[in-house]
C-alpha cells in the first residue's frame, strides 16, 4: 500500500460501489480493496505484512501438518444460518478437523464477478472473519481475481487450510472395523434443505436453518473424552449426505454397515420438506455435522462428549459396522423392514456449497 | 416425539403383518400389482416385502410417469432444444436423465449447448417465462392425473395473461386406460403377462379422479382393486383388504385411502383439465404399447401455448434399446434382475432404460434399496 499521499486516495465506496475489472488488475484499485476490506477484516500480523505469502511458525514437537482445500460456489450467496463467507471457513476447517487436526491457518482465494456490489462483498468478508475468529483460525494469505460480468456468479471462494495433527491421532476412512459403533452429532439434512428451500422459495411454517458450523471444538471435546486410538473414523457428511459418507467409509474399510433409521435424527421441518420434494434426508448435505466410527466400548463416552457440546446436543448412536465384503450399507426401517442405503446417484441438485 | 410415532408405526406394522399372515391360505399364491411408482418406492424404501408372507407377492406396475414416457417424445424435446437457441426447455428432474436416441438425454443435450433447466413445478416454468420475455420457455409436462391439473392451470394462466413466450409439450397420460391395457389380452409386444389377483390403486391420482373410474376393473376384469395411500402402513392395510377379497371370492373397488379419496374425486380439477386438455385418439406407451384414449393433448383453443403446434414438432416413434427389458417389467411380466443389463451396464449413474432413472422405477428401486437381497451376505 503506497503510503505516499493517503489524502489523495478516494476511499473505497463500500456502501454503493461495485466490483470492476480494476479490482483484480494488480493496480491501485486492487491494492485498496485488499487493504481496506480484507486486511482490515481478517486483521492479523501475517496478512498485514502485505507480502506474497505468509510466514508461519513450525508445528510443535511430534506434530504433523495437515492441509486441505475446498472451493465454494453456493447459490444463493446468503441463506438462513450463514453465507458463502462463513461456509468457506467452515468447509475447510471441518476438512482439517475430521483429520484429527487442530486447524490453524487459512488462505482465501476470491473470484469476483464484475458488477458485484461491494456492500455484499463486505458483508461476506465480515462473516468470514467472524467465522474464522470463532473457529480460532487466521486467514493469513489470499488472492483476488475479477472475471467479466456473466462469467461468474457474484463470488466464488476457495479456502486452503493448514492444521497441526497431534501425535497419536490417526482417524481414517479405512479404519472402520466390524463391531464399531456409528454416531452422528445431530440432525441431518439441514444445510442442503435450507439452500433448497431458499432457492425454490418454499414456504414452510418454520424456516429451515443451515447447520453450517466449525467442528474443531467438537472434535477436541471428543478427543478429550475418548482415547485417541478408539476413534477410527471421523467425517463431515457434506455433499451426498450421510448416505455417501457411510458408503465411502464402507468401501475404504471393506466393511458393511447396519443403520437403524428410527435412531437417525432429522428435524421435523427437514423431514417435511424432503417428503414434499421426494428427497431422502440421508442424501442431503450437512455443513456442521460429525460422523464418528469408534470402538464399541468407547461409544458411550463418545456419545456423552458429543451431547455435552453445544453442537452435539442431538447426537445419536445410529448403527454398527458389520463384516460384509460387498460393502453394502443396510438400514432397518421404522416399519421393521430392511433396505439398502446407496450413494446418491448423479442427481441434478443445485449448487449447495 | 417423532421416534415415538415411528415406534408405534413399527408396532402397527407388526400387528398388520400378523393379521395378513393369519389370513392368507397356505396353498394359495397371491400376486398383487401396485400400479403406482409412488407405491413401488414406498414398498422398497420401507422394506414392506419383508413383512409379508412368502406367498404374497407384490409386482411393480407401470405407474411411473418417466418410465412409460416413449423415447420419441423425449427425442422431440431434445431436437427442439438443440435446434432453437431461443428455447429454454424446462422439466422435472427425473426427465432430464431419461435415455433418448443417439445416446442423448436432455441432460446431455444441455452439455451440448441446449438450454435445459430443471423445475419443481409447472408454476416455476410459467414464472421463468415471465422473467425471460426474450426467450421461448417450453415446459415438457409429464405425469398421470396428479400433475395434469397444474399443467392445465399454467396454460390457462398463460392464455389469460397472453404470455406468448410460454408453451407446453403435453405428455400427460391417464391411469384407467393403462390398467385396462394391462388386464386386457397381451398387446402387440406379445408378452405373457402375469396373473394378477388384485391391484393396489393409486393414491394421488385417485384424489383427482375419484374411485368411480376403477369400477370396470372389478366388473369387466373381475379383479379386486384397493385404492391406497403412499404410507407403508397404507400399503399393508390395502394388502390385507386384497387378501380378504381374494379369499372371499369378491372383486370390488375398495378405498383404503378414505382420508383423501372420494368416489367422484376433485370436480374442480377435473373441470380444469377438461377445459384445457382433450383426449388423444391413441398414445404409444413404453411397455404397454399403443392404447386408445389414454393420453391428453392441448385443445385447439389453446394452440398458441401448445409447443407441438407452435413449433411444428413431429413425434417419431422409436423402438426401445434391444436388451432393455423395461417393457416387460412395466407390465409385470419380468422383474429387474431378469434383465441382463441390470447392475452391470445399467445403473442409476448410467441408465439404459427409463425404469432405472426415476426413483419410482422398478429397476432403480431395486437397485437403490433391494439389491443386497440378490447376493447372500457374508457375516
Ligand atoms: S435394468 Fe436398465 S435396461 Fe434393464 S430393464 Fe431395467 S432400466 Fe431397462
Amino acid at each position: 500500500m503506497s503510503a505516499a499521499k493517503p489524502a489523495y486516495t478516494r476511499p473505497l465506496d463500500l456502501r454503493h460501489g461495485h466490483v470492476d475489472l480494476g479490482h483484480g488488475a494488480g493496480g491501485r484499485a486492487m491494492s485498496q480493496l485488499i487493504a481496506d476490506l480484507f486486511v482490515r477484516a481478517f486483521d492479523n500480523a501475517a496478512l498485514a505484512r502485505g507480502d506474497d505469502g505468509a510466514v508461519l511458525p513450525a508445528p510443535g514437537p511430534g506434530e504433523r501438518l495437515v492441509m486441505a482445500t475446498d472451493g465454494h460456489v453456493v447459490s444463493p450467496l446468503f441463506f438462513p444460518g450463514g453465507d458463502i463467507g462463513s461456509l468457506a471457513v467452515h468447509g475447510t476447517v471441518n476438512d482439517l478437523a475430521v483429520m484429527g487436526a487442530r486447524p490453524l491457518w487459512l488462505s482465501a482465494g476470491f473470484i469476483l464477478e464484475e458488477g458485484f456490489a461491494l456492500a455484499e462483498l463486505a458483508r461476506i468478508v465480515a462473516s468470514m472473519a467472524a467465522a474464522a475468529r470463532a473457529a480460532g483460525v487466521q486467514v493469513v494469505t489470499g488472492d483476488t481475481k475479477v472475471v467479466e460480468q456473466g462469467k461468474g456468479d457474484g463470488v466464488f471462494i476457495t479456502t486452503t487450510g493448514v492444521g497441526a495433527l497431534p501425535a497419536g491421532r490417526e482417524p481414517g476412512g479405512a479404519r472402520a472395523r466390524p463391531g464399531d459403533a456409528v454416531l452422528v452429532s445431530g440432525t441431518l439434512g439441514d444445510h442442503g434443505m435450507a439452500i433448497l428451500a431458499q432457492r425454490e422459495s418454499l414456504a414452510f411454517e418454520s424456516q429451515i436453518v443451515s447447520d453450517s458450523a466449525a467442528l474443531n471444538g467438537l472434535v477436541e471435546a471428543l478427543y478429550a473424552a475418548v482415547p485417541a486410538e478408539a476413534i477410527h473414523v471421523l467425517r463431515d457428511p457434506t455433499r451426498g449426505g450421510l448416505a455417501s459418507t457411510v458408503n465411502e467409509i464402507a468401501s475404504q474399510s471393506g466393511v458393511g454397515f447396519e443403520l437403524d433409521e428410527a435412531a437417525i435424527p432429522v428435524a421435523p421441518q427437514v423431514r417435511a420438506a424432503c417428503e414434499l420434494l421426494g428427497l431422502d434426508p440421508l442424501n442431503i448435505a450437512n455443513e456442521g455435522k460429525l460422523v464418528v466410527v469408534c470402538a464399541a466400548d468407547a461409544a458411550e463416552a463418545a456419545l456423552a462428549a458429543l451431547r455435552a457440546h453445544r453442537l452435539g446436543a442431538a447426537a445419536a448412536r445410529i448403527g454398527t459396522v458389520v463384516a460384509d465384503e460387498r460393502c453394502f450399507v443396510q438400514l432397518r426401517t421404522p416399519l421393521g423392514g430392511r433396505r439398502m442405503v446407496d450413494w446418491l446417484a448423479a442427481e441434478q441438485l443445485p449448487r449447495i456449497c | 416425539m417423532k421416534y415415538v410415532t415411528e415406534f408405534r408405526d413399527g408396532a402397527l406394522a407388526a400387528g398388520l403383518a400378523g393379521a395378513i399372515a393369519r389370513e392368507v391360505e397356505p396353498g394359495r399364491d397371491y400376486a398383487f400389482m401396485e400400479f403406482c411408482g409412488g407405491h413401488t418406492h414406498a414398498i422398497s424404501r420401507y422394506g414392506v416385502a419383508d413383512l409379508l408372507p412368502a406367498n404374497v407377492r407384490l409386482i411393480h406396475g407401470p405407474g411411473c410417469p418417466v418410465c412409460v414416457l416413449p423415447v420419441g417424445r423425449v427425442d422431440m424435446a431434445i431436437r427442439l432444444a438443440l435446434a432453437r437457441p431461443e428455447v429454454i426447455l424446462c422439466t422435472y428432474a427425473d426427465c432430464l436423465r431419461v435415455p433418448a436416441s443417439d445416446g442423448l438425454s436432455l441432460l446431455k443435450a444441455k452439455a451440448r449447448g441446449a438450454d435445459v433447466r430443471m423445475v419443481y413445478s409447472a408454476a416455476d416454468a410459467l414464472a421463468l417465462a415471465r422473467r425471460e420475455p426474450a426467450r421461448e420457455v417450453v415446459f415438457f409436462a409429464i405425469g398421470f392425473e396428479t400433475t395434469t391439473p397444474p399443467t392445465a392451470l399454467v396454460i390457462r394462466q398463460a392464455a389469460a395473461e397472453d404470455l406468448r413466450n410460454f408453451s407446453v409439450i403435453c405428455n400427460h397420460v391417464l391411469t384407467p386406460p393403462a390398467i385396462d391395457g394391462l388386464l386386457s389380452a397381451p398387446a402387440a409386444a406379445g408378452l405373457a403377462r402375469p396373473r394378477l389377483d388384485g391391484i393396489l390403486g393409486p393414491a394421488h391420482v385417485s384424489v383427482i379422479i375419484g374411485s368411480a373410474p376403477y369400477a370396470f376393473v372389478a366388473e369387466r376384469h373381475r379383479t379386486p382393486v384397493v385404492i391406497t395411500g403412499f404410507e407403508p402402513l397404507d400399503v399393508m392395510q390395502a394388502v390385507h383388504m386384497l387378501v380378504r377379497q381374494v379369499n372371499e371370492g369378491r372383486a370390488e373397488v375398495e378405498n383404503e385411502y378414505t382420508r383423501a379419496v372420494t368416489a367422484e374425486g376433485n370436480r374442480k380439477a377435473q373441470a380444469l383439465m377438461a377445459d384445457v386438455l382433450a383426449l388423444r385418439a391413441r398414445f404409444a406407451w413404453r411397455g404397454l404399447g399403443e392404447l386408445p384414449a389414454s393420453a391428453l393433448r392441448i385443445r385447439p383453443a389453446f394452440a398458441a401455448w401448445d409447443a407441438e403446434a407452435k413449433f411444428g414438432l413431429e413425434d417419431r416413434p422409436v423402438p426401445d434399446h434391444r436388451s432393455c427389458e423395461c417393457a416387460a417389467i412395466l407390465c409385470g411380466a419380468k422383474g429387474p434382475t431378469d434383465c441382463k443389463l441390470f447392475g452391470t451396464v445399467c445403473t442409476p449413474e448410467t441408465p439404459m432404460g427409463a425404469c432405472m432413472v426415476s426413483s419410482e422405477g422398478a429397476c432403480a428401486a431395486h437397485y437403490n434399496y433391494g439389491r443386497f437381497r440378490d447376493l447372500s451376505p457374508v457375516r
